[in-house]
């Protein structure tokens, strides 16, 4: 349905309101609390690396590999970024690559930047340093979890990053939910083993050459212990909530318009002026030709102070 | 019997407008060891991304009698093998056999094929025992060896290679020339390093802002001191 | 030393281009959460926002064509709410049996459809603007204006001067990678190798930029240090915001409270 690197960045106005600022404020707060944590875990080191890091990442999501008939899937980074920093430094790395994508190349918009950082940035750094953990304890230090943990952690972090992806459009009303979480989860079931195997190829990459570097990901387990069960949660929470809206769309609907997340079409506060001046022409149409005539005006008017300011301009350097 | 290289009229702008080739014309026949010199900003790294297709312009590029378009880019990037400048951007496989065998994978051989190929290549450039190693931890001399590499185990007609002795120490630059000039290709190389011309290219072609402004001999062009200079070059 | 293609800043001597960039920032987030507010269906609203980012267009002399061509990156996405035609209740537009199915088009539905199209068509505008008419150090400014954290802002710094450097080694990249993806006349042959093979080399591409990227970290880290970096970033305080700028930002308000207000007198 969507090309991948669209498909998780949600422009602006497709998220309501209230859902926007919501999830702002959950990201301010876990980004807050994540700078606090890498001033301590990392020292003086961190601003170069992370931000070499960032660049990388963004750069590294240019790498694509062709698929089949034309289309090609790439790599979002939210597991590398964690098995190589940890969780709370792979966190604001991806804050930083999804803010510069929005802010400076409109990939995904400004207001819907705080759900789309909780998305990419948040929710697949948790979920995949609670998997990879989880594999590494059970290999028990073998490098197959090495392998075996950074593709499930890369799969599931796609995964559950879409599915949010979808129950925050359907919150907003603008994606019917049975059909959002379909079409996400579903897409990005695939989606998500194509990031898994790009994430095998850079492990097995860095295996080989530097292996020292795959030692950040397993984070000290007692400082690591809060986002691993974050991870869990969101990872739990997201695998209920996802088949039950599917089923009953309507429900979440319900839930929304109560507590007035969709912003949808009711009677006008006021009757100031009457539905119909003349008979069969509503005063909707007439005020919506009037806007245009004065928008028109505006431009008009704006386009000719801007031509004649730059020939007095002209004019002025003869 | 085909020309191995010929570009005709070669024209190509940047995406902001600078002329960046300007109607460039040359020929390259079967064996010939040609240089490719000029300043920098001449454009001799953008014609050399014309010759596989990588960036495409105005005007005929043909090599070893395909044409450079859409359709023939498999088989042009089989015939010609290009080596770029910086060796860490062309080695970005785990060991030095997956990166030289990254080629023949690509094209689909049979597996005994494939590692026949990356014998072959690796012997070619003195390096057989390198096979199992990283290639992040070789030396700038062993990287751009193994860079060869992995364009030799495509069995090409013609090798072009851009700057092939920049940052090599005198020891590997010395090496280094001594396997181009074992290696019996069609050879275009981009390069500054007078020495190397004089040394191994019996023809030189001199680009300077886009176009080709000499084209002959290299004995008699190295002669003509006010030739080099006008194009930033100097006599070694 | 050409511009890199992949920055969006135009340089140039407009209004736009010489407000403040913290003002700029502000109204540019302003707009887009008027359009977010604006209720479903109110076009003429629509059509006097559309309006006031096109004067702003021509005031920025970044060409109106190209700022639109630029809008249209988002398209794609407005598929996503292409079902609510189909699901949202209300006076029906038509209705086609397929199968045992039958599918019923609403008014109501397209109306919220093409609203949120244009809220996102619109809003997407004004961040191509913002963007385009505004430096990045003067956007560093603009986020410290907005209280984001100097830590965050001075990884912003250096990812930026470093996304130019590590994009171009990944276009490197993917030319050496291209350089060797011929195609054989080999008769067993299967050009291509395997998707998973395919995925994998990518990666590896990935490792090898990442790589590169820690190491080089590890460089400019002994450089800062070298000029007296101790983990804190300082930065010279800002200069004081003009009255004129200010003027700006309150007009700019006052006219997208009055729209919203105009929308939910009539619309909401």
């Amino acid at each position: 349905m969507l090309p991948a690197p669209i498909a998780m960045h949600i422009p602006d106005g497709f998220l309501s309101v209230p859902v926007s600022i919501f999830f702002w404020l959950i990201t301010i707060l876990v980004v807050g609390y994540a700078l606090k944590r890498v001033g301590v875990d990392l020292g003086e080191r961190q601003v170069p690396l992370m931000g070499v890091l960032a660049a990388a990442i963004f750069a590294g999501q240019m790498l694509n590999f062709a698929v089949a008939g034309g289309t090609s899937g790439h790599l979002i980074g939210a597991a590398i970024a964690t098995i190589l920093l940890g969780p709370w430094a792979a966190m604001l790395v991806l804050t930083c690559v999804v803010s510069i994508q929005a802010l400076i190349f409109q990939d995904g918009g400004l207001l819907v930047l705080g759900a789309n950082i909780f998305n990419m940035a948040i929710i697949a750094v948790t979920v995949s340093y609670m998997v990879y953990r989880s594999v590494q304890k059970l290999a028990k230090g073998q490098p197959w979890g090495i392998f075996v943990g950074g593709f499930i952690a890369a799969w599931l972090s796609v995964e559950a990053a879409a599915l949010a992806t979808a129950l925050e459009l359907a919150l907003s009303g603008t994606s019917p939910a049975n059909i959002a979480i379909a079409a996400m989860g579903g897409i990005h079931a695939l989606i998500g083993i194509g990031e898994g195997l790009i994430t095998v190829g850079a492990l097995a990459f860095l295996y080989a050459t530097r292996r020292d570097l795959l030692k950040a990901g397993e984070a000290a387990p007692a400082r690591g212990n809060l986002v691993w069960l974050t991870g869990l949660v969101l990872a739990l929470l997201l695998a209920i909530a996802s088949p039950l809206a599917s089923s009953h769309p309507d429900g979440l609907e319900w839930v929304a318009e109560q507590k007035g997340f969709l912003v949808s079409a009711q009677s006008p506060l006021f009757k100031i002026i009457p539905d119909y001046l003349f008979p069969g022409v509503s005063n909707s149409t007439l005020a919506t030709i009037l806007a245009g005539i004065l928008g028109v005006l505006i431009v008009f008017v704006v386009a000719l102070v801007v031509a004649t300011m730059r020939r007095r301009k002209t004019t002025l350097e003869e | 019997m085909h020309h191995s290289i010929e570009v005709e009229n070669l024209t190509y702008a940047y995406p902001d407008g600078t002329l960046a080739l300007n109607d460039i014309s040359m020929s390259i026949e079967p064996g010939e060891k040609v240089a490719l010199v000029g300043p920098n900003g001449a454009g001799k790294s953008t014609l050399i991304l014309h010759l596989n297709g990588i960036l495409s312009g105005k005007g005929k590029v043909r090599v070893c009698g395909l044409d450079v378009i859409k359709e023939n880019l498999g088989r042009v990037r089989s015939s010609v093998g290009l080596v770029f400048q910086s060796p860490e951007d062309q080695l970005f496989s785990p060991t030095v056999f997956d990166d030289v065998a990254f080629g023949p994978l690509y094209q689909g051989l049979p597996s005994k094929e494939v590692q026949e190929r990356v014998d072959e290549a690796l012997a070619a450039v003195h390096m057989e025992k390198y096979k199992k190693r990283v290639s992040h931890h070789l030396s700038m001399g062993e990287k751009k060896r193994i860079a060869i590499a992995t364009v030799l185990s495509m069995n090409p007609e013609v090798l072009v290679l851009d700057e092939p002795t920049g940052g090599l120490d005198p020891r590997s630059r010395r090496s280094l020339i001594r396997l181009l000039q074992e290696l019996p290709l069609t050879m275009l190389v981009s390069t500054h390093d007078m020495l190397l011309v004089r040394k191994i290219f019996p023809r030189m072609i001199i680009l300077d802002e886009g176009r080709v402004v000499a084209d002959g001999p290299t004995q008699l062009l190295m002669n003509n001191l006010e030739l080099l200079e006008a194009h930033g070059l100097e006599r070694p | 030393m050409h511009v890199h293609f992949l920055d969006p800043y135009h340089p140039h001597d407009s209004l736009i281009h010489r407000f403040d960039p913290r003002i700029k920032l502000v109204l540019t987030l302003a707009f887009i959460l008027t359009n977010g507010l604006i209720p479903s269906g109110a076009w003429p609203v629509f059509i006097l926002l559309f309006a006031l980012i096109l004067s702003v267009e021509i005031l920025s002399e970044l060409g109106v064509g190209y700022v639109l061509k630029r809008s249209m990156l988002a398209f794609p996405f407005v598929l996503a709410a292409l079902p609510l035609i189909l699901t949202i209740p209300g006076r029906t537009m038509f209705s086609l049996d397929v199968g045992p199915w039958t599918i019923n088009a609403s008014y109501p539905g397209l109306e919220r459809f093409i609203s949120i199209a244009l809220k996102s068509w619109i809003s997407m505008q004004a961040g191509i603007v913002l963007a385009a008419s505004t430096s990045f150090p003067d956007l560093l400014v603009a986020m410290r204006a907005v209280r984001i954290p100097q830590l965050l802002v001075s990884i912003f710094g250096l990812m930026w001067r470093y996304l130019f450097v590590l994009v171009d080694e990944a276009t490197r990249l993917i030319r050496a990678r291209a350089a060797r993806s011929g195609h054989s006349d080999h008769p067993n042959a299967k050009t291509g190798g395997s998707l998973s093979w395919r995925a994998r080399v990518a990666g590896g591409m990935a490792g090898n930029l990442f790589l590169r990227g820690f190491e080089r970290s590890d460089r400019i880290y002994m450089a800062m240090v070298s000029r007296g970096y101790d983990g804190e970033s300082r930065s010279l305080p800002f200069p004081a915001i003009q009255i004129a700028n200010w003027a700006i930002l309150i007009g700019g308000l006052v006219i997208l409270t009055l729209l919203i207000l105009i929308a939910y007198l009539f619309w909401g």
